[in-house]
C-alpha cells in the first residue's frame, strides 16, 4: 500500500514537470517581450505550438534512416525521465535513487549523443554544424558541471539531488562564498547546454547563430514536436536543479503527507517564476557571443568551479 | 583442477597453431581453425569463471618442469588471473566467431591462420604465469606472435614502418620488464612470484621497480608518452586481430602492471599513486584528442583505445593512493572501477573493430572521408555499432557508465586523503575524466554519423552489402553483453570481489541483495544508481509517448527532398565531413596540443582553380621523445657504419685490441 | 571567533582572489581599470571587517586609504591616461586567456598547499588570510608577465600590493600596518605619474611645464 501511494507520488511529479515544462517557456518568453516592450505571445503559446505540431504530418527527406526517426522518441524519453528524477516540490521520492546527479547529467548527454547524430543523419551542412558545435560545448560543459558537483559533494556529502537539498534546508550551511561560485558556474554551465543566449539564440533561424536549431532543422511534424517539449523539459530541469540544490527551503520530505507536498509544490512554483523572471532579465540585458569565445566562458566556468572546490578545502582544513 | 583443464585449453591452441601451418592453404582451413579456437576459448572462459565464482576449491598452482632447469615453469591461478582469463577469452571467442565469417576473405591465410591460436595462447599463458621467467617468456611470446600478425599484409603502404616500431617498442618494454623482475628478484634471484611476495624491496627499489614496470607494461598497454606504436600497428593487423590486441592484448598489459604493483611491491606509496593517475589522466585526454583528429576509422579506435587505458590507470593510481593510506574501502572501490572498466572495454572495443572489419570487408575503405550513407545499406552492422558507440561514450544504460560512474564516485571520495598534493591533484584528474568522457561522445558521434549516416560520398559506399551472419552475430552477441552489464553491474561487481579482496584487502558492499538491484558504491545516503530502473522507466516514457502520439496525433509520413533551408544541394560532397566535424574541436585544444594550423589558400575571382584549405598537425611527444633518439641514433649507427668497411688488417687489429683489452681488466681485477 | 565572523572574512578574502581571476580575464583596458577599483574595493572591505573582528581600530585607517587612494583616485586617474594614449582597445596577452587561468588556479592551489601546513598553530582567520593573501600576489605577478602594456604591468602591481595588505591584516599585531599602507600607496602614486611623464616627455621631448604652455598656444 505504501508503496503504491509512493509510486502515484512519483507518477503526479512526472506528470507535473510534464504540464509545467511548455508553461515556463512561455512564461520566459513573456517576460522578454515585455522588457523589449512588446505584448508578447500568450502564456499557452508553447503549448498550442506543441499540439500543431502534433497534428501535422511529417515529412521526411529521402536519406533519412530509422535513427532520425527514433531520436526524438529517445530524447523525449530520457530528458523526460531526467526532469522527473529531480526534486521538485518533495524530495525522496521512490524513483530519485536510481540516478544521481552526475547519472543525471549522463542521461542528457545520451539525448544529446541522439540529437547530434539526427543532425548528421540527413546529409545536409546545417546539421553537420549544429552537431559539431553543440558536441563542442558539451565538451567544455561536462568539466564544468563536474566541478560543481565536487564542490556540492564535498560540502553535502553526498550526489544525490535528495540528500543534497536536505542537506542544504536541514543544516547549518552558514555564508559560504564557495557555494554562490558553483551557483554561478552552474548558472552558466545551465545556459550553455539549455542554448540560451548568451551561447545560442533559442528563436534564431540565421545559420551562423545556430547550435540547437541548426540540428533540427530538418524535424517536422510530432517528431518536431517532440524535441520542442525535450528542449521546454530540459530548461526546467536546470532551473529545478538550481532551485533544490541552492534555494531547497519549503521542499517537502518524501512522506510528510499532501498537504506538505501541495505546499512544496506552491513554493515551487513561485522559484520557477522567480527563476524565469531572471533568466529573462539576463537574455535581455546581454548579447550573444561569437562561438569561439564560448570556450572562454565555459572556461570561466569551469574556474569558478575549481575555484570553490579549492576555498572549500581552504575552510574544512579547520 | 582448474589450472590443469585451463593449461590442456592452452596445449590444444598450440596444437592448432601448428596444425595449421600446412593446411592453411586448404579451404575449410579457416573456418576450421577459427572454430577450434572458439570452442577452446569457450572453455577456457567457462573454467576462469567457475573459478572466479566459486573460488577457494578451484584455485591453485603448478610447476611444470620445462624452462630453466633450476626453476621450472610456475603457473597459478588465482581471483586475479580468473578475472583476466575471463577477459581474454571472452575476447578471444568474440574474434574466433567473428573469423570464421572474415577469414573468408583474408587474401593470406597462411601467414594468418598459423599465428591466431598461438596469440591466444600466449595471452592466456601471460595471466597463468607464476614465476618472473615465464612470466616474460610468454609475454615476448604473446609479442611475436601478433607482430606477426601485424605483418601478415606487408605489401601495404605503412604496414612494414608499423610492424618495425611495434617490435621496437616491444622489445623496449620486455627490456624494462625484465630490469623490473630483476630488481624484485634481488641478489638471491628468487624469480618465482612466491619468493618475491615473501620478501617485500625497500623503498628505493620499490619506486624503482615501480618506474620500470609502469614504462614496460604501459608501453604495451599505450600509456602516453610510450602510445606512440599503438595506433600505427593495431590497424595494420586483420580486423578481429586489432580487435584482439586492442581489446585484450593491451588488458593482458594492465594485468602485468597489476600484478607487478599491487600483488608484488608490497605496500604502496601515495606518491605513486598521484603519479599514476596523473599519467592516466593526461593519457586519456590525449588519446581522445588524437582520435577526433583522424579520420580514419581504424586507427580512431586505436587512438580511443588510448584513451580507455587512461580511464583504467586513473582508477589504478586512486587505489594505490587510497591503498597508502589505509582507506581499504576506498581502494576496493577505485580498484572495482579500474578492472570493471577492463571488462567492458574489452567488449565494445572488441565490437567497435568487428563494425569496422565489416566496414572495410564491405567497401574497402577505411577512410571515413570516403563513406557515409551505410546505415541503408548495411543495416545491422550500424546497429551493433551504434550501440558499441553509446557504450563506449558513457552513456546510460549500457556498461561504459557504470565503470565511469564508480571511477567518479572513487574521485568523490578523495577528500578524504590526508597529503594536500593528493586532494588537489584528483579533482584536476576528475575533470580531465570528465572532459574525456564529453570528448569521447563527440568522437564517436563523428565517427558513427560520418560513417554510417548523411549520404554516401563514393561509389565505394554506395555499392556496399551486409557482411555475413557469423559477423553479424558476434556483434550482436557483444552488443547484448554492454546492456546487461549496463543493467546488472552488481553481479559484475560482486565478481570482482574476491579480487579487490586479494589486492586491496577489502572489498566493495555487497550489491545482489540490494533493492530493485541498485547498485550502491560506498553507502546509500551518498549515491546509488540503478541501471535497470533507468532503462525501464525510460522504456516506460518512450513508449506512453509513443502511444499517446499514435493514438491522437497525426501518424502520416511523407518522403521528400531535405529542407536545408531552402538550398538542397544534391551533391554529397556539401554534406559536413569528418575534419568539419571536428574544427571547432580542433581550434579550441588543438593549437596548443597539437600545434595545429590551418591554411586556406583561396583563388583570386576569375580563377576556376578549387580553393584548398590544409591542416597540418605535429604530435608533439613524436617531436620531443622520438624524433632526437631517432637523430641520435642514426648519427651513432652512420658512426659505427665505417667498420663495415675496414680492411682485413685492420680487423685483425680489432680483435687483438679486443683480447689485450679483456686480459688487461682479468690482470686488474685479480 | 564566532561563525558569522569568520565567514563573512572568508568571503571577503575569498573575493579578493576571484577579482584577482576577473582581472586576468579582462582583456580591454577600461574593463581592467574598473576591475581594479572593484579589486580595492573589496580589500577595503575586508580590511574594515577585520578592524571590526580584531577590534584594531588603526585598521579602519588602512581601509579608508585603501579605498580613497586606490579605488577612487588611482583608477580616475588611468583613466584618464588610457584615453590620453588612446589605448582603449584590446590588450594582447602573450599566452591565451585560457592557460592564463589554469596557471592561475595551479597557483592558488600551490599558494594554499603552501601556506596551510607552515599556519598550522595560527588562529583558522590568520590561516585563510594568509593563504589567500599569497594566492593574490602570485595571481598578480601572473597577471604581470602574462601582459605587454606598461598600464596594465602597474594595475598588476597594485593588485600585489592589495595582497601584501591583506596578509599583513592578517598576521595580527602587526604596529605598523597603516604607516606602511600610506608608503605603498604613496609609491604607487609616483610610478603612475612617473608613467605619465614618460609620456609626455616622449610626446613633447620636455617636461617642462612652461614649455607645455608655449604648445597650448598661451603666452607666459
Amino acid at each position: 500500500m505504501a508503496i503504491a501511494l509512493n509510486l502515484l507520488v512519483q507518477f503526479a511529479q512526472m506528470a507535473l514537470v510534464l504540464a509545467l515544462a511548455p508553461l515556463f517557456a512561455g512564461f520566459v518568453r513573456k517576460t522578454k517581450a515585455h522588457l523589449l516592450r512588446r505584448r508578447g505571445p500568450p502564456l499557452i503559446q508553447p503549448y498550442r505550438e506543441v499540439l500543431r505540431l502534433l497534428r501535422k504530418d511529417v515529412v521526411l527527406a529521402d536519406s533519412a534512416s530509422w535513427v532520425f526517426r527514433v531520436a526524438p522518441y529517445l530524447v523525449f524519453a530520457t530528458t523526460w525521465v531526467a526532469a522527473a528524477l529531480v526534486p521538485t516540490f518533495a524530495t525522496g521520492l521512490v524513483f530519485s535513487y536510481a540516478a544521481d546527479v552526475i547519472a543525471l547529467v549522463a542521461l542528457l548527454g545520451s539525448a544529446r549523443f541522439m540529437l547530434a547524430l539526427a543532425g548528421l543523419d540527413v546529409g545536409t551542412s546545417f546539421g553537420g554544424i549544429g552537431s559539431s558545435r553543440e558536441m563542442l560545448i558539451a565538451s567544455l560543459a561536462e568539466p564544468a558541471m563536474l566541478m560543481v558537483v565536487f564542490t556540492l559533494s564535498l560540502l553535502a556529502g553526498s550526489t544525490q539531488l535528495s540528500s543534497i537539498a536536505e542537506f542544504m534546508q536541514a543544516s547549518d550551511v552558514g555564508l559560504r562564498f564557495s557555494l554562490a561560485l558553483a551557483l554561478i558556474g552552474l548558472v552558466m554551465v545551465a545556459i550553455a547546454e539549455n542554448a540560451r543566449i548568451p551561447i545560442d539564440n533559442p528563436a534564431t533561424h540565421l545559420e551562423l547563430t545556430m547550435v540547437h536549431e541548426a540540428m533540427i532543422l530538418e524535424y517536422s511534424g510530432r517528431h518536431l514536436a517532440l524535441i520542442e517539449a525535450a528542449a521546454f523539459l530540459k530548461l526546467l530541469l536546470y532551473v529545478s536543479v538550481i532551485a533544490c540544490v541552492f534555494f531547497p527551503w519549503g521542499i517537502a520530505v518524501s512522506g510528510q503527507g499532501p498537504v506538505a507536498y501541495m505546499a512544496g509544490a506552491g513554493v515551487y512554483l513561485l522559484k520557477l517564476a522567480a527563476g524565469g523572471l531572471l533568466l529573462a532579465v539576463f537574455e535581455t540585458a546581454i548579447a550573444k557571443m561569437r562561438v569561439f569565445r564560448v570556450p572562454d566562458f565555459l572556461g570561466a566556468a569551469l574556474m569558478l568551479g575549481f575555484l570553490a572546490t579549492l576555498l572549500l578545502f581552504v575552510t574544512m582544513a579547520r | 583442477m582448474a589450472l590443469t583443464g585451463l593449461l590442456w585449453c592452452v596445449a590444444a591452441l598450440l596444437a592448432v597453431s601448428i596444425a595449421a601451418i600446412p593446411a592453411a592453404r586448404l579451404r575449410p582451413a579457416g573456418a576450421l581453425v577459427y572454430g577450434a579456437a572458439l570452442s577452446i576459448s569457450a572453455l577456457a572462459l567457462v573454467i576462469a569463471g567457475a573459478c572466479l565464482l566459486a573460488g577457494g576449491p578451484l584455485l591453485g598452482a603448478l610447476t611444470l618442469p620445462v624452462g630453466l632447469p633450476w626453476l621450472g615453469a610456475h603457473f597459478r591461478v588465482d581471483a586475479l588471473a580468473a578475472f583476466f582469463l575471463i577477459v581474454v577469452n571472452l575476447g578471444a571467442a568474440g574474434a574466433s566467431l567473428y573469423g570464421i565469417g572474415y577469414g573468408r576473405h583474408e587474401e593470406a591465410p597462411g601467414r594468418v591462420l598459423p599465428f591466431f591460436p598461438a596469440f591466444l595462447a600466449g595471452m592466456n599463458l601471460v595471466v597463468l604465469a607464476d614465476d618472473a621467467f615465464t612470466f616474460l617468456f610468454t609475454w615476448e611470446f604473446m609479442s611475436l606472435s601478433s607482430w606477426a600478425l601485424v605483418m601478415a599484409h606487408h605489401r601495404r603502404e605503412g604496414n612494414a614502418a608499423a610492424g618495425y616500431l611495434y617490435l621496437l617498442m616491444a622489445s623496449f618494454g620486455t627490456l624494462a620488464l625484465l630490469l623490473a623482475f630483476g630488481l624484485l628478484a634481488g641478489p638471491a634471484g628468487g624469480y618465482a612470484f612466491e619468493a618475491i611476495r615473501a620478501a617485500p624491496p625497500a623503498a628505493g627499489v620499490a619506486a624503482a621497480v615501480l618506474v620500470l614496470a609502469l614504462i614496460g607494461a604501459g608501453s604495451k598497454a599505450g600509456l602516453v608518452p610510450l602510445h606512440v606504436w599503438l595506433p600505427l600497428a593495431h590497424p595494420a593487423a586483420p580486423s578481429h586481430v586489432s580487435a584482439l590486441m586492442s581489446g585484450v592484448m593491451t588488458k593482458v598489459a594492465v594485468y602485468g602492471a597489476v600484478r607487478i604493483v599491487f600483488d608484488l611491491l608490497g605496500v604502496p606509496t601515495w606518491w605513486a599513486g598521484a603519479l599514476v593517475a596523473l599519467l592516466g589522466g593526461v593519457t586519456a585526454v590525449m588519446g581522445v584528442l588524437h582520435a577526433l583528429m583522424e579520420h580514419d576509422l581504424k586507427r580512431l579506435l586505436a587512438y580511443h583505445t588510448v584513451e580507455n587505458i587512461g580511464i583504467i590507470f586513473i582508477g589504478l593510481g586512486l587505489a594505490l593512493a587510497f591503498g597508502a593510506n589505509g582507506m581499504r574501502a576506498a581502494a576496493a572501490l577505485a580498484l572495482t572501477a579500474a578492472l570493471f572498466h577492463v571488462f567492458n572495454h574489452s567488449v565494445f572495443k572488441s565490437l567497435l573493430f568487428f563494425g569496422s572489419g565489416a566496414v572495410l570487408t564491405a567497401t574497402g575503405e577505411r577512410d571515413m572521408e570516403k563513406l557515409g550513407g551505410l546505415i541503408h545499406r548495411m543495416p545491422f552492422t550500424a546497429f551493433a555499432f551504434l550501440v558499441g558507440s553509446a557504450a563506449i561514450s558513457a552513456l546510460p544504460p549500457f556498461n561504459g557508465f557504470v565503470s565511469e560512474w564508480l571511477t567518479f564516485q572513487a574521485i568523490l571520495v578523495s577528500p578524504a586523503l590526508p597529503q594536500w598534493l593528493l586532494k588537489f591533484l584528483v579533482p584536476a584528474i576528475g575533470a580531465l575524466l570528465a572532459l574525456s568522457a564529453a570528448l569521447a561522445a563527440a568522437c564517436f558521434v563523428k565517427a558513427f554519423g560520418v560513417t554510417f549516416l548523411g549520404r554516401a560520398r563514393s561509389d565505394a559506399a554506395r555499392s556496399a552489402t551486409e557482411v555475413d551472419r557469423w559477423s553479424v552475430a558476434t556483434m550482436f552477441v557483444l552488443a547484448a553483453v554492454c546492456l546487461v552489464a549496463g543493467i546488472l553491474p552488481g553481479y559484475f561487481i560482486d565478481a570482482l570481489a574476491p579480487v579487490t579482496h586479494s589486492l586491496a584487502g577489502a572489498r566493495m558492499p555487497p550489491q545482489g541483495a540490494l533493492d530493485w538491484l541498485t547498485i550502491v558504491p560506498v553507502a546509500q545516503s551518498r549515491s546509488s544508481y540503478n541501471g535497470l530502473l533507468l532503462f525501464l522507466i525510460i522504456a516506460f516514457a518512450a513508449g506512453l509517448g509513443a502511444e499517446a502520439i499514435h493514438r491522437w496525433a497525426s501518424g502520416t509520413v511523407r518522403r521528400s527532398a531535405a529542407w536545408d533551408c531552402g538550398f538542397p544541394d544534391a551533391s554529397p560532397a556539401t554534406q559536413y565531413t569528418a575534419g568539419s566535424f571536428s574544427q571547432p574541436i580542433r581550434r579550441v585544444f588543438g593549437s596548443v596540443v597539437f600545434r595545429a594550423r590551418e591554411e586556406v589558400h583561396i583563388p583570386p575571382p576569375g580563377d576556376l582553380s578549387p580553393a584548398e584549405m590544409h591542416v597540418r598537425l605535429r604530435d608533439v611527444l613524436w617531436d620531443a621523445f622520438y624524433a632526437p633518439i631517432t637523430r641520435v641514433v642514426g648519427y651513432v649507427a652512420d658512426r659505427f657504419n665505417k667498420v663495415q668497411f675496414l680492411s682485413i688488417r685492420a680487423y685483425l687489429t680489432l680483435v687483438f685490441g679486443a683480447l689485450v683489452a679483456l686480459l688487461m681488466v682479468l690482470a686488474v681485477w685479480q | 571567533m564566532d561563525r558569522l565572523a569568520l565567514d563573512v572574512a572568508h568571503l571577503f578574502a575569498g573575493g579578493l582572489v576571484l577579482v584577482s581571476f576577473m582581472l586576468l580575464y579582462q582583456d580591454r583596458m577600461s574593463g581592467l581599470v574598473n576591475n581594479f577599483a572593484l579589486h580595492a574595493l573589496v580589500v577595503s572591505l575586508a580590511v574594515a571587517w577585520q578592524a571590526h573582528i580584531q577590534h584594531a581600530p588603526h585598521l579602519y585607517i588602512t581601509a579608508a586609504i585603501a579605498l580613497v587612494v586606490k579605488a577612487i583616485v588611482i583608477p580616475l586617474a588611468l583613466h584618464r591616461i588610457i584615453v590620453q594614449l588612446g589605448i582603449h582597445r584590446t590588450i594582447e596577452t602573450v599566452v591565451g586567456i585560457g592557460q592564463t587561468m589554469l596557471a592561475g588556479i595551479g597557483l592558488v592551489a600551490l599558494s594554499i598547499i603552501v601556506m596551510l601546513p607552515i599556519t598550522a598553530k595560527a588562529g583558522t582567520l590568520t590561516q585563510q588570510d594568509l593563504a589567500f593573501a599569497l594566492s593574490v600576489l602570485l595571481l598578480g605577478l601572473l597577471m604581470m608577465i602574462s601582459r605587454r602594456n606598461a598600464v596594465s604591468q602597474v594595475v598588476g602591481f597594485m593588485s600585489i600590493e592589495n595582497g601584501l595588505i591583506l596578509a599583513a591584516t592578517g598576521a595580527k599585531g602587526m604596529p605598523l600596518v597603516v604607516e606602511i599602507s600610506v608608503a605603498f600607496s604613496i609609491l604607487i602614486a609616483l610610478i603612475v605619474i612617473g608613467v605619465f611623464l614618460f609620456r609626455i616627455r616622449e610626446r613633447f621631448d620636455t617636461v617642462d611645464i612652461h614649455a607645455l604652455h608655449e604648445y597650448r598656444g598661451e603666452q607666459p
